[in-house]
């Protein structure tokens, strides 16, 4: 392990050196530029542009080879009017890009545009990185695996080399004695032990009772768990890490699952939802270093692709091809049918977190069950929970009265008659 | 002591050397068990790699392994859209407004969809919306759902493409065209301006073509009449709400007469209002709904209904046409005449005589009344069809004089009298084309049978009323790709490319005026209403002596009617419709031959109704005579209230082709249709066998029982104090009485705090039309048993309309007769007394009373529930866990309403009940907030939970309070007569808490205790 990290951080150092050289030796463009020219890039172009690959415009990594400065120039302040006026190449320009019309930058000064431009001539780094980060993540984790099971092994082998020292010790100790001719003072015969538990009745009146009692707890256990998924976990067909979105990212719950605040659904996002953000985001870009990266930058790019497929989105075109696949989601949350629960009631009026239900999804790289969605467990919250009826006009009588009736400001669903049967089965 | 005594089993035993006792006493059996033919087959056991030990292990494995699987439970998949439509959020109920007219039938309407399927038919309450859902109408939700519908184009039976038809069809008619031969198009009744500009285009491009227009029950006669008296077809919207006196003779309007759909109209007039209420008489042989609902019924033939009319317009306009009245009669038709003339400009007369004469009488009474009711109403164009076209259509056909027939939207070889001939007929023609829903009678007779759509799944636009305008619009696209409306096939045939969406739109144009098309889609209807009828003018003292000498009395009058369930037939599949029963007769599954008691017990008849153990209702088998047409097999109903001298029979049934098994019940009235006339003369011969019914109610009367149905005169009602008519049940406590509603066992239910919900049902409006009954089919998954399981009182309706017919002329008569019992025995026995109570008098008085869970504050079914599956909430509803519910049925036992209804089956996916939740289709109508069911489980009404809990639900998210007319239930919405009114009585200003402080309110069965949380409203008649 050690040596292969060794070559590569060497091959690592010659190649960074190499660009270093190659950059001072290809561009008149300074570093501080290009710093400068990161930032509006990312303020205003990213969104449409990307250094590599084609998204809505073309990959801009060395543009100012393709064309000329001043061009670039006038095109960014107003690239219809150059359009218009049937300069030839902002016309083929136009018409490759699907006549996406890019907005004018006039608030640009030549400066801002030249600093664009230096951190659009950096020369491209070189991919090695990824592959290091997950080498040395394998050997992380299997490290530490090794070591409990080194640490286990070493002592069972302790403990079997003590046992069989023991018996070596005892049986030398039989031998010496033989040799000596001592007797080996045979055991008297006592009675075994079963028999005397056995004789005892009232030691096996108390084991039974024993027995069948955790006997029934265990049955009692296993029943009481049949139709509980807690931490239902399943494959996915499409990997996809709430660590990432709601984590790292910190997208909204209800971004996605938009359907909570009006409907019994929170509704699985469809996919034209995830493309508002996955139009851009073609590829994974993650940190590697980061916490929330469990897999390689290939896999989640993989998944990405996978969407794209689904949805019918052509990558290098930029397009929608029209053929779509829908998603079969493995459904995780299963109430049974003879329950009514309604996701706005919660989200909407109650002003529940997500959480409280589904546990910190924004921590889960795989989504699971967090709650036993049990009906004891729908009880008791709503035997704990205040309901929150400040500022609604609709509580505004009944809450007075209900005040009223027992005598407190603060009132549980319960109290409101949310443990009903008829309110959730009907 | 032991006893040495022998016994013996036979004599055989006392002979001792018999050999057979030896034989006996040696072997078990008697013969040997064929163990030989079993084991003796060498060969095949020896084949045969299981041996019995493998065999129990795999058995045994199996089990296991069963078990074992069924801990674990299922992967469920979830499927998003790819791209989610803006409207819909998965979860919420997306409406529309649409408007429906399939030829017999006509709503406008509102539809409720769930994730892009429709799931129920609600009223369009719209100004501008007029007309609300029927029975039927409800239930078409479910015959989109229809998995028999025709599902792409055939040709000679054999699937064909669009483009395949449609290049035979231009052929044809080119060539009908280039021979000049005659081109049919035979259609119901469009009332659609679009289409008829459509037809007329159609017809311009073809000239040898000719519109014929078919109604299966023809108004013919009205139509007539009021053309030759304002020159165009159409018939009177009567507007029932401004008459005080209301007489009908021969006319059903609270049912299917003249298109029907005047309840909400007449319920307006019945409930007592400062004192006042309508008066209506009504003249009749069979017994109808709005026979029911009058103050005053006569009974009598047709012949007499004639003779009724024309003294009436002697009365009236001073006519002086002799007429020949039965002397019984003649009281109460001058007495009506009288009331009629002095009520003037506020009386109305209304007639379902099919003949013009009589027609134009009716006519002339009501523009010499100046009848508000009738002056500037508006011209219903829901009828069209003419017996006369039809008749040379028929002749043409059968002469081989027509080249190509379209047959659109009607089923001619089972609805015509003579549909053999006309299959036959069909034939002699170049080509047949049948647009259709089903392949149905018709549809298999044409050379060409194409799919069409359902309303739900089209575009159309109506006019109901002339000057009216409403869109009907898609909600779901259509369910069978090869499907499509008859618009957008005349497009096709008329060499026109675009789609009937763009044709509609582009013509809707100048009845939008002042609107926009898009608010015309998203309302459904544009309000106010142009043409109004005038008085009318023709000559019509010739027509009421015609009328008079028409009138000729026949042995025994055959009426033929429509029933509230099936009417023309058009739905024969829909189960909840076959389940409906009847709210005259209480039979469902069934039509049937309703005979007066003196006519079925005549010597020459001798037809009996009786009871079996099982509650079952049988009845004897009649053959019917109409001019050497038999119908054979025709079950008899004994119907109190049916003139002597004539018989009812319903249109309908008796439909074989794209049916259901199990819809396959009854006899096709059409088959007597003679000349379209609904009167026939005819010949009964009794039969061998008896019918068995599947009746819903065995106690025909109230047994004098005034405190189920309380009932007063608008006299008593307006002299004297509620406590005189309405009734407060009486206890002894310590000694002194007490109200029973005062005394409790138990501490009550605080029902202060929040909603507090209470149905009221106004006995008064109610018309027993049966809205309810399937709006709540449709809202909560009830499911349909079939006619069997109704026939052991299996019916699962969670709310049924009582139907009780009065055993003395009254129920006032009932309850004094009752109140006069002296004794057990004699005159005034109470014995023999009840006995005569069970029957209904020869002309009853009649009343409905819907009967669903009454909510009782307490209840004694969730007393008795040992497992607490049935619990009281605060908001007075009493719940229903079902799947805390292991079936004892203690709760049934315990109710004393009987509104409980038990799962003996499972009723959906189970290939025995074959009905809409046996097939992927017919799930489709389910509605997903409500549970399916399963074996073994209690149900009942749950005052629409899932209705009122979204409407809190709304309302708490919007953070508002719920305005009065908020809560609904899907009964009180689908009530269009107002006889139901739901919401919440602790908010006093609403309705239904005002109707509770009401005289007139009282609750079922009070006496017991149960406080129930439905009211019921004291009927009221004026007589």
């Amino acid at each position: 392990m050690k040596n292969v990290g060794n070559h590569n951080s060497i091959s690592r150092i010659v190649l960074l050196s190499l660009a270093f050289m190659l950059t001072f030796t290809a561009s008149s463009y300074s570093q501080d530029d290009a710093a400068a020219g990161k930032a509006l890039f990312n303020a205003n172009c990213a969104a449409c542009h990307k250094l590599d690959a084609k998204m809505t415009g073309p990959a801009l990594r060395n543009i100012s080879e393709r064309h000329s400065n001043d061009w670039l120039k006038s095109w960014v302040k107003n690239s219809q009017a150059m359009v218009k006026s049937g300069d030839a190449a902002a016309v083929k320009l136009f018409e490759e890009n699907n006549k996406a019309i890019m907005p004018s930058y006039p608030q640009f000064s030549d400066a801002d545009i030249d600093n664009i431009l230096a951190y659009t001539s950096e020369p491209l780094p070189v991919a090695t990185a990824p592959e290091v980060g997950a080498g040395s993540q394998a050997g992380a984790s299997s490290d530490s695996g090794i070591s409990n099971v080194v640490i286990l092994g070493a002592l069972a082998l302790v403990m079997g080399i003590l046992v069989i020292m023991l018996f070596l010790v005892s049986s030398v100790l039989n031998k010496i004695a033989k040799a000596n001719g001592m007797e080996v003072l045979a055991k008297e015969k006592t009675l075994p032990i079963w028999k005397a538990y056995a004789k005892n009745q009232f030691l096996v009146l108390v084991t039974a009772i024993f027995l069948l009692l955790s006997g029934a707890w265990v049955v009692y256990g296993f029943l009481m768990q049949v139709g509980v998924d807690q931490d239902y976990a399943p494959l996915q067909p499409i990997h996809y890490s709430h660590k990432i979105h709601a984590g790292e990212n910190g997208i909204d719950c209800k971004y996605c699952h938009s359907s909570a605040r009006t409907s019994k659904h929170s509704g699985i996002p469809s996919l034209n939802v995830c493309m508002n953000c996955h139009k851009s985001v073609s590829e994974f870009s993650g940190d590697k270093d980061s916490t929330y990266v469990e897999y390689t930058k290939e896999f989640y790019t993989a998944e990405i692709q996978k969407l794209y497929d689904a949805v019918g989105w052509d990558k290098e075109k930029q397009m929608y091809t029209g053929k779509t696949k829908p998603v079969k989601w493995v459904r995780i949350h299963n109430l049974p049918d003879h329950v009514y629960f309604n996701h706005s009631q919660h989200v909407t009026v109650g002003g529940i977190e997500c959480q409280k239900c589904h546990g910190p999804v924004e921590g889960y790289e795989i989504m699971k069950q967090f709650a036993p969605l049990t009906m004891g467990w729908c009880i008791n919250c709503h035997r704990e929970t205040n309901v929150k009826m400040e500022g609604n006009a609709y509580y505004e009588n009944i809450h007075a009265e209900l005040a009223k009736k027992y005598g407190k400001d603060k009132l549980t669903a319960a109290e409101m008659g949310g443990i009903e049967c008829g309110k959730c089965h009907y | 002591m032991s006893s040495n005594k022998k016994y013996w089993k036979s004599v055989e035993e006392l002979n001792e050397n018999s050999s057979i006792v030896e034989t006996l006493r040696n072997n078990e059996f008697v013969e040997a068990i064929p163990t030989d033919e079993f084991l003796g087959d060498e060969s095949t056991l020896a084949a045969s790699s299981t041996t019995r030990r493998d065999f129990l292990k795999y058995v045994g494995f199996s089990t296991a392994a069963a078990s074992l699987v069924a801990c674990e439970g299922p992967v469920i998949k979830s499927i998003p859209y790819v791209v989610q439509p803006e409207q819909i959020i998965p979860g919420v109920a997306d409406y529309y407004a649409t408007s429906m007219f399939d030829g017999f039938d006509f709503a406008n309407l509102l539809v409720k969809t769930r994730e892009g399927r429709p799931i129920k038919i609600e009223n369009n309450t719209l100004e501008g919306a007029q007309y609300a859902a029927n029975a039927r109408v409800h239930a078409s939700i479910l015959s989109l759902y229809d998995s028999m519908r025709l599902k792409e184009p055939k040709m000679q039976g054999k699937n064909a493409s669009w483009s395949t038809v449609n290049t035979k069809v231009k052929e044809s008619l080119a060539e009908a065209k280039a021979e000049g031969k005659q081109v049919v198009l035979l259609t119901n009744t469009l009332a659609s301006p679009s289409t008829e500009k459509l037809v007329g285009e159609f017809i311009a491009s073809n000239p040898t073509a000719k519109h014929v227009i078919y109604d299966a029950v023809s108004s013919s006669a009205a139509l007539d009449a009021f053309q030759t008296a304002y020159g165009e077809r159409g018939l009177v919207d009567y507007d029932f709400s401004k008459a005080e006196t209301i007489v009908g003779i021969g006319a059903d309007f609270l049912g299917d007469w003249q298109g029907g759909s005047y309840d909400s109209g007449y319920a307006k007039g019945r409930v007592p209002k400062n004192g006042k209420m309508s008066k209506h008489f009504q003249f009749e042989s069979n017994m109808t709904l709005a026979g029911a609902a009058a103050d005053k019924r006569v009974a009598m033939t047709v012949a007499q209904q004639k003779m009724a009319l024309v003294h009436m317009y002697n009365v009236i306009s001073g006519g002086n046409v002799a007429i020949a009245l039965d002397k019984q009669f003649e009281a109460e038709v001058s007495k009506a005449a009288q009331q009629l003339k002095a009520s003037g400009s506020k009386g109305l007369l209304v007639s379902g005589i099919e003949d013009k004469n009589a027609q134009l009488l009716v006519l002339a009474i009501n523009s010499a009344l100046n009848s508000e009711a009738f002056i500037g109403a508006g011209i219903r164009q829901i009828r069209k069809g003419s017996n006369e076209m039809m008749t040379q259509f028929l002749a043409d056909l059968n002469a081989g004089a027509v080249h190509t027939v379209i047959i659109s939207g009607v089923n001619p070889a089972y609805s015509l009298p003579n549909a053999k001939s006309f299959a036959d007929g069909l034939k002699k023609a170049k080509l047949s084309v049948s647009v259709s829903l089903k392949e149905d009678e018709t549809a298999l007779a044409s050379t060409i049978a194409l799919g069409t759509t359902h309303y739900l799944e089209s575009w159309n636009d109506l006019a109901l009323v002339k000057g009216s305008y409403a869109l009907t619009q898609p909600t779901i696209n259509p369910l069978f790709k090869q499907t499509k409306q008859l618009q957008e096939i005349l497009l096709e045939w008329t060499g026109n490319k675009t789609s009937y969406y763009d044709y509609l739109k582009s013509n809707s144009a100048m009845y939008t005026v002042g609107s926009s098309w898009n608010k015309v889609v998203h309302d459904g209807v544009i309000a106010g209403m142009g043409a109004q009828v005038t008085t009318a003018s023709a000559d019509f003292g010739s027509a009421a002596s015609a009328l008079s000498q028409s009138a000729a009395k026949v042995a025994m009058e055959l009426v033929l009617y429509t029933k509230t369930g099936l009417g023309d037939g058009q739905q024969a599949n829909n189960p909840w419709l076959q389940e409906f029963p009847d709210p005259i007769t209480r039979v469902s599954w069934d039509n049937y031959l309703t005979i007066s008691k003196a006519d079925a017990e005549s010597s020459q008849l001798g037809l009996v109704n009786y009871n079996v153990a099982n509650g079952g209702l049988n009845g004897s088998y009649v053959t019917l005579t109409v001019d050497g047409m038999k119908l054979e097999n025709v079950p008899v109903i004994i119907q109190p209230g049916q003139a002597v001298g004539t018989v009812g029979l319903a249109f309908g049934y008796g439909k074989k082709a794209a049916l259901k098994e199990e819809m396959q019940v009854g006899v096709n009235a059409y088959g007597l249709y003679k000349n379209f006339n609904n009167v026939q003369s005819v010949t009964i011969e009794k039969t061998a066998g008896d019918h068995e019914f599947a009746c819903v109610q065995l106690q025909k009367t109230l047994m004098g029982r005034g405190d189920i149905i309380k009932e007063t005169t608008l006299e008593i009602f307006n002299t004297k104090d509620a406590k005189d008519w309405n009734l407060q049940p009486m206890v002894s406590l310590d000694h002194n009485p007490v109200k029973a509603v005062e005394v409790d066992l138990w501490t009550s239910f605080d029902s202060s705090v929040g909603h507090h919900f209470n149905l009221s049902v106004d006995l008064n409006a109610c018309t027993g039309c049966g809205a309810c009954v399937i709006a709540c089919h449709a809202e909560n998954n009830v499911p349909v048993v079939g006619k069997s399981e109704i026939r052991r009182s299996r019916d699962m309706h969670w709310l049924r309309i009582d139907r009780y017919y009065s055993s003395e002329t009254t129920f006032e008569g009932d309850n004094k007769k009752k109140d006069d019992f002296d004794g057990l025995f004699g005159d005034k026995g109470s014995l023999g007394g009840f006995g005569e109570m069970e029957h209904a008098s020869d002309n009853p008085q009649v009343a409905f009373q819907p009967v669903m869970c009454q909510h009782c504050n307490h209840a004694p079914c969730e007393t008795v529930c040992p497992v607490a599956a049935t619990s009281h909430s605060r908001q007075g509803q009493n719940h229903m866990a079902y799947n805390r519910c292991v079936g004892t049925r203690y709760c049934a036992n315990n109710c004393p309403y009987k509104v409980r209804r038990f799962n003996w089956f499972l009723y959906n996916k189970n290939n025995e009940f074959d009905y809409h939740m046996n097939d992927d289709l017919g799930r489709m109508v389910l509605n997903p907030d409500v549970n399916v069911r399963s074996r073994g489980v209690m149900e009942k009404c749950s005052m629409c939970i899932q209705m009122t809990q979204s409407t809190i639900l709304a309302a708490k998210r919007e953070g508002r309070m719920i305005k009065d007319g908020e809560f609904q239930t899907a009964c009180s919405a689908a009530c269009s007569s107002g006889a139901m009114v739901f919401g919440d009585v602790n908010d006093k200003e609403s309705k239904v808490a005002k109707l509770l402080e009401d005289d007139r309110m009282y609750h079922l069965l009070e006496h017991v205790g149960t406080k129930p949380n439905v009211q019921y409203h004291v009927k009221v008649r004026n007589t």
